[in-house]
This record gives C-alpha cells, sequence and structure tokens, in this order.
C-alpha cells in the first residue's frame, strides 16, 4: 500500500467529520434539495384558487359548480355578490381565477337555448394559466357534450352521442406525469455536479488558505497522490449522496429506480470526473475559499440553464441546444433520467457515455497539468 | 566536510518585487546559520526556495547532495522545515499531526509511534497528545511544529522566524532543543528577528533588501567594529543626542533604550572631546565609554551605509 496516499485519504475523512459546514453541505443539502425542488419547484397546477360569482343559483349552475370542483386543478375559494368584488379578488392574487355564471343560465340551458359563462384568468404566471385555461376548457367541453347528450336523449334520440374520432393516449414511464420524475434525477446530476465540484476545491484552496499546503508542498508526496488523496474521500461522499438521493427520490416521492443500480453509480462515477476537474481546476485559479466557490458557481450555473436541469431541452431555442453539448451535465441527466425512468441498459445511453468520459478526461487533465506542488 | 545545503546566485521576483537578488550561501553537518534581515529583506522567499516550495528565477541549489529541480523529491526526503507562518492542521490533535507528517514520509507501524513518542517528550508537549493544534499557545505550537518538522530525523532543517511571538523563557527552551539538534549533525537555517538568537548561530547572513550585505561569524562580525562605539547615558535627551552629533568623529547617534550608542570613526578623539562640550550644553552625562559592539550596531551601521548614498 502507499503510505502517502493512505496517510492523506486518512487525514482529509478526520478533517470532513470534523467540519461541522462540510458536514452540513454533504448530509443535510442533498435531501432539502430534493425536498425543494420535488416541491416548491413543480410545475404541477393544482388548486388553484377560484373567485365565483354565481347569478344565477339554479340546479345547472350547481352542476357545473360540480364539474369545477371534481377536477382538482381548482379550488372553489371565493363565492362573491359583484363583479367588483370578483376583480378585487383577482387584483390583490387572492384568487388566480374567477367564474361568472349569468343570472339566466339555468333558465337558458333547460329552455334549449345556447348559454355562455365567463372565465377569467391571472395570467401573469404563464404556466399556471396555460394549465388552468386548458382545464377550464376541458370541463366546459365535457359539460357541454353531457348537456347535448341529454337533449337528444330527451328528443326520443337514445343513442349515445359517439364521436367519430378518438385519441387514446398513453403516458409510458410517468404515466400520472409527476413532476418529481423529472426532478429527482435532476437533483443526483446537481449534487454530484455542484457538491463535489464546490467541495474538491474549498479543500484544496482550504490548505492554501491555511497556509498548510507549505508544509505538505514540502514532504515527498507526488503530485498526483496529493491530488487523488485530496479528491476521493469527495468520490466516496459523492456517491453515498448519490444513494441517499435515489433511496429518497423512490420511498418519499415514488420515483421508480428502473436501471441497474451499479450501471448508475458506475455512469455517476464517470461522470464525477468532470465535476472533480471543475473543482480541482478553480483550486488551481482561487486564493480563497470564498474565491473557489464562486468560480465553481460561474461555471455552475450556466450548465444548470443549459443542460435541462430546470428546463426540458427541447424547450430552448436551438442555439442554446447546441451550446448544451458543451455542458457535461447534459449528458448525464439523458443517461441517468433514462437509466431510472426508463430502466434502459448501457446501450441506449453509450453515446452520452462516452461524451461524458471523453469530458471528464480533458477537464481532469487540464486540471491536473496546472495543479503545481508549489507556492507559486 | 561537504555542504549539505549550497544554493549559488538565487533570485527570485515576485512581478516587479525583486524579492531576492543573487543570494549564495552554504551550509554543514552541525552548523547553525542564521539569516537575519528586516522585515521583507526576503528571508522567507530564500527558505521558501530551498525547500522548493517556489522556484528561482536563476541559480541552482543542492540540498542533501540532490539538485532542486531535477531531484527535488529525493532532497526532501532530507528537509524538515518550519514555516513561518503556523502550518499544521489545527482542526487535528497533536498526536494526529505528528502521526500523519510521519506516515507520509514513510514512517508506519511501532517505528512512527516510537518516533512520535520520543519527540513529543523531546519537545514537552507528552501529556498533550489529544489538545487540538489550534487550541496551542503559540509557543507550543511552535514545538509541535518542530516535532513535526523532525519526525523524519532530517539532516536539513529549515525554520523560518521559529520563535516569532513566543515568549522569552519558551524561546529559551527552544534554543536548548534547537542546540540538541545541531549537536547530532543536523545543518540548520533559522531565521530570527532577535540579536541574542542571532549571536547563537554558528555563522549569520545579514539580508537586506534581497541580498546578503555580509556574512560571518558573529565574532567576526562584531570585530569589524570593534572601537567604534561609544555608550552615552545622559539627560536632557535632545540635547545631548544633538551636541553629540555634531562632533566630527561621529558617525550617528542611535537611541538603544535609554541610552545612546554613538558609531564613531574613532574613540579617542570624542571621548577627550564630548564630556566638556555636553558639560557646556548643560547636559547632564551620567556614563560615557567604549563598548564592545553588539550585533545590532553591526547591522545598523550596515543599513546606514547602504541608505546613506541613496539620500545623498
Ligand atoms: N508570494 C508573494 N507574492 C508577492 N510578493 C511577495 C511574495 N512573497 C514575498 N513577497 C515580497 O518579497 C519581499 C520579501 O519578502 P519575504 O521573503 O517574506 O521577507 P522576510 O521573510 O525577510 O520578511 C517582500 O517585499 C514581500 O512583499
Ligand atoms: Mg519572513
Amino acid at each position: 500500500m502507499n503510505t502517502r496516499l493512505v496517510s492523506i485519504i486518512r487525514k482529509e475523512f478526520i478533517q470532513i467529520s470534523r467540519d461541522p459546514r462540510t458536514l452540513i453541505l454533504v448530509l443535510i443539502i442533498p435531501v432539502m434539495q430534493l425536498f425543494l425542488l420535488g416541491y416548491a419547484a413543480t410545475n404541477d397546477v393544482r388548486n388553484v384558487p377560484l373567485a365565483v360569482f354565481d347569478q344565477d343559483r339554479g340546479a345547472s349552475a350547481r352542476a357545473l359548480l360540480d364539474a369545477f370542483r371534481a377536477a382538482d386543478y381548482f379550488r372553489l375559494a371565493y363565492d362573491v355578490d359583484s363583479e367588483a368584488d370578483l376583480r378585487e379578488l383577482i387584483d390583490r392574487g387572492l384568487a388566480r381565477a374567477g367564474l361568472i355564471i349569468p343570472a339566466a343560465y339555468s333558465q337558458q340551458l333547460t329552455s334549449g337555448e345556447s348559454t355562455s359563462v365567463a372565465f377569467i384568468l391571472d395570467g401573469s404566471d404563464p404556466t399556471v394559466a396555460a394549465t388552468a385555461l386548458s382545464a377550464a376548457q376541458l370541463i366546459g367541453q365535457s359539460l357541454a357534450t353531457d348537456l347535448m347528450t341529454e337533449r337528444l336523449e330527451r328528443r326520443g334520440a337514445s343513442l349515445r352521442l359517439q364521436l367519430p374520432l378518438e385519441v387514446r393516449t398513453q403516458v409510458w414511464y410517468n404515466p400520472d406525469l409527476e413532476q418529481a420524475y423529472f426532478m429527482v434525477p435532476g437533483v443526483i446530476g446537481m449534487i454530484l455536479f455542484a457538491l463535489t465540484s464546490i467541495l474538491t476545491a474549498t479543500a484544496i484552496v482550504r490548505e492554501r488558505e491555511r497556509g498548510t499546503i507549505e508544509q505538505l508542498i514540502v514532504t515527498p508526496i507526488r503530485s498526483w497522490e496529493l491530488v487523488v488523496g485530496k479528491l476521493l474521500p469527495y468520490v466516496v461522499l459523492a456517491l453515498l449522496n448519490t444513494i441517499e438521493v435515489l433511496v429518497i427520490g423512490a420511498w418519499w416521492f415514488g420515483v421508480p429506480v428502473r436501471g441497474n443500480i451499479g450501471l448508475i453509480l458506475g455512469v455517476s462515477a464517470i461522470f464525477l470526473m468532470s465535476s472533480l476537474g471543475i473543482g480541482l481546476l478553480a483550486s488551481t485559479i482561487a486564493n480563497t475559499q470564498q474565491e473557489a466557490m464562486l468560480s465553481v458557481w460561474m461555471l455552475l450555473l450556466p450548465s444548470l440553464f443549459l443542460s435541462g436541469f430546470f428546463f426540458p431541452l427541447e424547450a430552448m431555442p436551438l442555439v442554446l441546444q447546441w451550446i448544451s453539448y458543451a455542458m457535461p451535465l447534459r449528458y448525464y441527466l439523458v443517461i441517468i433520467r433514462s437509466l431510472m425512468l426508463k430502466g434502459v441498459g448501457l446501450q441506449a445511453i453509450q453515446g452520452d457515455v462516452i461524451a461524458l468520459a471523453l469530458f471528464g478526461v480533458a477537464i481532469m487533465g487540464a486540471a491536473a497539468a496546472r495543479f503545481r506542488k508549489r507556492l507559486d | 566536510m561537504n555542504a549539505l545545503i549550497d544554493a549559488q546566485n538565487l533570485h527570485k521576483a515576485f512581478g516587479s518585487v525583486q524579492a531576492v537578488r543573487g543570494v549564495s550561501l552554504t551550509v554543514r553537518a552541525g552548523e547553525a546559520y542564521g539569516l537575519v534581515g528586516p522585515d521583507g529583506a526576503g528571508k522567507t522567499t530564500t527558505m521558501r526556495l530551498l525547500v522548493g516550495a517556489l522556484r528561482a528565477d536563476q541559480g541552482q541549489i543542492q540540498v542533501g547532495g540532490f539538485t532542486l529541480g531535477r531531484e527535488t523529491e529525493q532532497a526532501r526526503a532530507h528537509i524538515g522545515y518550519l514555516a513561518q507562518r503556523f502550518s499544521l492542521y489545527g482542526d487535528l490533535s497533536v498526536a494526529e499531526n505528528l502521526t500523519f507528517f510521519g506516515s507520509i514520509r514513510g514512517l508506519r507501524g511501532p517505528a512512527l509511534a516510537g518516533r512520535a513518542a520520543t519527540l513529543l517528550k523531546f519537545v514537552g508537549l507528552h501529556g498533550f497528545e489529544a489538545r487540538r493544534a489550534d487550541q496551542l499557545s503559540g509557543g507550543m505550537k511552535q514545538k509541535l511544529g518542530l516535532a513535526c518538522a523532525l519526525i523524519h530525523e532530517p539532516k536539513i532543517l529549515l525554520l523560518d522566524e521559529p520563535t516569532g511571538g513566543v515568549d522569552p523563557v519558551t524561546r529559551q527552551d527552544f534554543w536548548q532543543l534547537l542546540i540538541r539538534v545541531l549537536a547530532e549533525g543536523t545543518a540548520v537555517i533559522v531565521s530570527t528577528p532577535y540579536m541574542d538568537e542571532a549571536a547563537r548561530c554558528t555563522r549569520l547572513g545579514f539580508m537586506y533588501q534581497g541580498r546578503v550585505l555580509v556574512e560571518g561569524a558573529p565574532r567576526e562580525l562584531t570585530a569589524s567594529m570593534q572601537g567604534r562605539v561609544l555608550e552615552l547615558a545622559a539627560h536632557p535627551k535632545d540635547a545631548a543626542r544633538a551636541v553629540t552629533a555634531a562632533d566630527p568623529a561621529v558617525e550617528d547617534v542611535l537611541t538603544f533604550g535609554d541610552r545612546f550608542h554613538v558609531r564613531v570613526r574613532e574613540t579617542a578623539g570624542p571621548l577627550a572631546r564630548l564630556p566638556a562640550a555636553l558639560a557646556q550644553a548643560g547636559v547632564n552625562v551620567e556614563r560615557l565609554r567604549a563598548i564592545p559592539p553588539s550585533l545590532e550596531d553591526v547591522f545598523i551601521s550596515l543599513l546606514a551605509a547602504q541608505t546613506t548614498p541613496a539620500q545623498a
């Protein structure tokens, strides 16, 4: 065994175990990220507060409201007596949508006439608005179809109304369209990327900041032993984090892990070369832990936005999609989502794995070439 | 005997700052070479060049027979170094620091444990094994630093202001330790701002603005100023200084605590003229006599010689 390497790894673990900041970063942050992004940043639209101005109060109006109530997109939060009240609720953001039922609603329907209701929507959050809009339209259409069938039946046409075309939908991999299925693999990618690069950069810069590097330089430890010895503990931590997030993702959010765990960890290890390399690179540039943190973040932020972490790659402008090919995180996110949700084998992802490996070798190589066992 | 440290014509610049400008020095086994000089003279930079922590812009360094740059790691196997700034791990205990630096230098098992125990006793830190290094006093930190620097029994020891910020009693202890290390045949380079410590060295190099201005045994250095220093104790001080400085044989007058050291071209003239001149100016003279020069006198006169031409 290489005593120099072993001693530096042992020292690093002792230091990690005594540093509350690193421990929090390693143990708590991933879980926090997972819950924050699993819940708060979710794009699922449920329970949009709805204000209702019902001027009719008849049986048909009640049926309409029941239909709104049944779809869990809306919460019938306010029952108002004037349009002005409704407007004020929406102005103040208390209600995000309003429904106005005219006074003659029930009567017009029973007499076989056509009628209309007004649906008002706060468009300031387009995601919420778009979902609420299509939900309201669907509720309306489905109710209208029912009413039409009822009328035809009453006229003796006892046939069930049959639409000439039906689109039968099947959603694969994520049948309930749970946002968590998208976010949890993303969080794994982000943690492997952000946490390890920040931790390795600060771990190395800390030696410089505290002056301990000067003592270390004078020992006969080789550069590669110093680098490997400093990085290896964080590889172990990162892989433990991956397992932590996988377990919580599966157990709490019900995100399936359909792929092979060994394959997931193996690909994650390949991806780690990039993030460790970025951390090492930042450590060769920065003189203080703060500088290191900052330079890592400057590299991280574009990655998060341009690699399909927050926004799907397909939804980005073409130019940004091209740029995304320069982000190692992009490949990893594609891989980890496929592995977890689709349970594919290595064959289906080999192109992305090769790209990831090339990035890892290039970044690590550049960082190692810059790393000097010297003060200047 | 061969030199354990042999540095020739070292140069090192940081941008436009010429930190080291043509330093050469050799140190043999059992020798303590003292680097003295004001802050910013280039002592730390010189030491860092000698241990390979910085790369020289110019010049050659051999340490323990190995050429730095080509055989750096082999050379480092023989080097023990105590940096000016505390550079052990504050979050590790005394024992863990020693074990770490021992094992990183290839010691292990009973050999490492034995050596660590011996050193802890040697520097007087036994009983403090479990104390975290950042909770040690300044003097104890330096002793732990010395122990870590000695863990692999190096032939060459470099100490950069090891007694900086340490109380006088601990400074004394520290030098007793150094004397024992020297007796084992180790070559030591030590930088210090204290003249009493400088006087204990085998040889001294006085550094100023990146150069070694003079080099020699403390006795040789003071001998060069023999018969050129007067001690004057007198009141009132301002008048005493003014009258003394006006004497044609006086080069300068420096305050040393509550007295003056007067540097003169020769002692006979001023000793004859000054008592009368001072009395005439109403100065009450307690003492005026020729004294053997201290190292401080030597270095201050050297500095004066350096700065005077620049001012003229
Ligand atoms: N890493 C560095 N970067 C820039 N300048 C430095 C560096 N180290 C030392 N210097 C400069 O070099 C000169 C010599 O410094 P140093 O060797 O620390 O002197 P000393 O140890 O005698 O006080 C000083 O002017 C100092 O500011
Ligand atoms: Mg210094």
